[in-house]
């Protein structure tokens, strides 16, 4: 499993690339895993406020589905549409497939997310 | 969890082990798609050792299942292969299942798994015939599905008997298989040609590793419940829990063509020849979505604002690469070309009537 250092992680196993204000966000590794074949993501609006924890777009794979929630509050800037065709790019590099870029409105809540460290032995507990 | 003979294999193969109904079972190995396509294109190997084996013998075991099922087994003989639903005396489903006629008196009835013990019981409950053995033999028994266009093929490179010999829905007892006797049923449950070989329990790992090794050159991959299901989908074979359930009848379910009212007295007659002359008040239905979203089981599915049903079977239909699915509608909804909406996830998605199954093979 493939955890890239200099990203941050919430619990629902989204991950989060700081540039600036903006947050890319993606869903990681193990959770691409545990999902398998990836076949259909919902995508936010862009120019839709979230609050941490909102559910932010949903990813669908054969067998199951699962919500993707904001890790950070803010606008939701731009969305990838190239997953809307072509969803099994989460599966193929899910640090590069981001799903939507968050401008951020208090970028002091990166703070409560996980650093690589603390989300490897988060994974470990949970499988 | 129970385990199935060919278990270590499936660990040793990367096989992602479930929990499916009781059984560690392997979901996939490495893709669920890629499983798929390789069933479509060529041929997968399944475990489906969890499936449970009845065996009936007595000399008065035809007329006993006749009672119990649906279909007519009365033009049977052995060699032959009958499926059909068996139902409650309120036309409700206990399960569906193959009907195996091994000799004049002896029947092998082929369920599913986690109804394996309810259909004993239910069996045993309601036999009145003198003479008759009801036995579940399901520990005795491997069984491995090779599926998909290659596998006449692949298999033929390990026995010497003519498969070609055996036709759909018919089987050979005592074909030797790579050395290992086997009872080879030309059957399956992806809407592809194939074979389920069953064998004695403690032979399922030689024969699976043989028959991976001749299958290597011709794509032949293991495959595991996850296909299993995508397959049976978009042929639009029944799943028991899904399709048919004690409150889903076979008329229902679309099984009319394994449900025959004019053969003698059998369980749920009387209730099914009521639902067939009062006009069905509700039928399974294929659809395709219109707008983007993914249905899925227990969906509910409106009509004119109002609750019309329910999906049964839903997802990505892998081959026709299409959004589809199975639901349970009231009967006025089930034209080809109707349309409703299912309720995905909080929001209200067009679908359309279409026809099924959603794939035929060539």
């Amino acid at each position: 499993m493939k955890i890239l250092e200099d990203l941050k992680y919430a619990k629902g196993h989204e991950w989060v690339r700081v540039e600036g204000n903006r947050a890319y966000i993606g869903i990681t590794d193990f959770a691409q895993d545990e999902l398998g074949d990836i076949v259909y993501i919902e995508l936010p609006e862009v120019g839709a406020h979230v609050e941490v924890d909102d559910i932010m777009g949903s990813i669908e794979s054969v067998k199951a589905a699962a919500d993707v929630y904001a890790p950070v509050s803010g606008e939701i800037v731009e969305v990838n549409e190239e997953l809307e065709t072509s969803p099994e790019l989460v599966n193929e590099d899910p640090y590069d497939a981001w799903i939507a870029v968050v401008e951020m409105a208090d970028s002091g809540e990166l703070d409560n997310l996980m650093d690589a460290e603390e989300y490897e032995k988060f994974c470990e507990e949970e499988a | 969890m129970k385990k199935t003979p060919l278990y270590d294999v499936h660990v040793v193969l990367g096989g992602k082990i479930i929990d499916f109904g009781g059984w560690a079972l392997p979901v996939q190995y490495s893709s669920i798609l890629n499983e798929h396509h390789a069933v479509r294109n060529a041929a997968g190997l399944f475990d489906v050792s969890h499936m449970g084996e009845i065996l009936i013998e007595g000399s008065g075991a035809k007329e006993f299942i006749q009672q119990m099922i649906t279909n007519d087994i009365s033009k049977m003989s052995p060699g032959r292969i009958v499926y059909s639903p068996m139902c409650y005396r309120s036309g409700g489903t206990v399960d569906d299942l193959l009907v195996y006629q091994l000799d004049t008196n002896r029947y092998l009835l082929v369920v599913n798994a986690s109804n394996t013990q309810k259909d004993y019981d239910w069996l045993k409950d309601n036999c009145n015939i003198k003479g008759i053995s009801i036995k579940d033999v399901s520990a005795d028994y491997g069984l491995i599905a090779i599926q998909g266009p290659a596998s006449q093929k692949i298999l033929q490179n390990l026995t010497s008997t003519p498969l070609e010999d055996i036709r759909f829905f018919r089987f050979l007892d005592n074909v030797e298989v790579a050395g290992v006797n086997a009872m080879v049923s030309r059957t399956g449950y992806t809407g592809e040609d194939g074979f389920e070989l069953y064998v004695a329990a403690d032979q399922a790992v030689r024969l699976w590793e043989e028959i991976m090794e001749a299958g290597h050159q011709e794509g032949l991959v293991p495959a595991g419940l996850g296909a299993r299901d995508t397959l049976r989908f978009e042929a639009a074979l029944p799943l028991y829990g899904q399709e048919l359930s004690p409150n889903i009848s076979p008329l229902e379910a679309g099984l009319d063509r394994f449900v025959k009212l004019n053969k003698q007295d059998f369980i749920g007659k009387d209730a099914l020849i009521k639902q067939s002359e009062q006009g069905l008040k509700r039928k399974l239905v294929g659809f395709e979505m219109i707008d983007r979203g993914m249905p899925r089981t227990g969906y509910k599915i409106q009509a004119d604002g109002k609750e019309i049903g329910f999906v049964t079977s839903g997802g990505l239909a892998p081959t026709l690469k299409k959004n589809v699915g199975l639901a349970l509608v009231k009967i006025q909804h089930s034209n080809l070309g109707d349309e409703f909406f299912i309720q995905v996830r909080g929001k209200s998605l067009k679908a359309r009537v279409i026809k099924t199954p959603f794939y035929l093979k060539k």
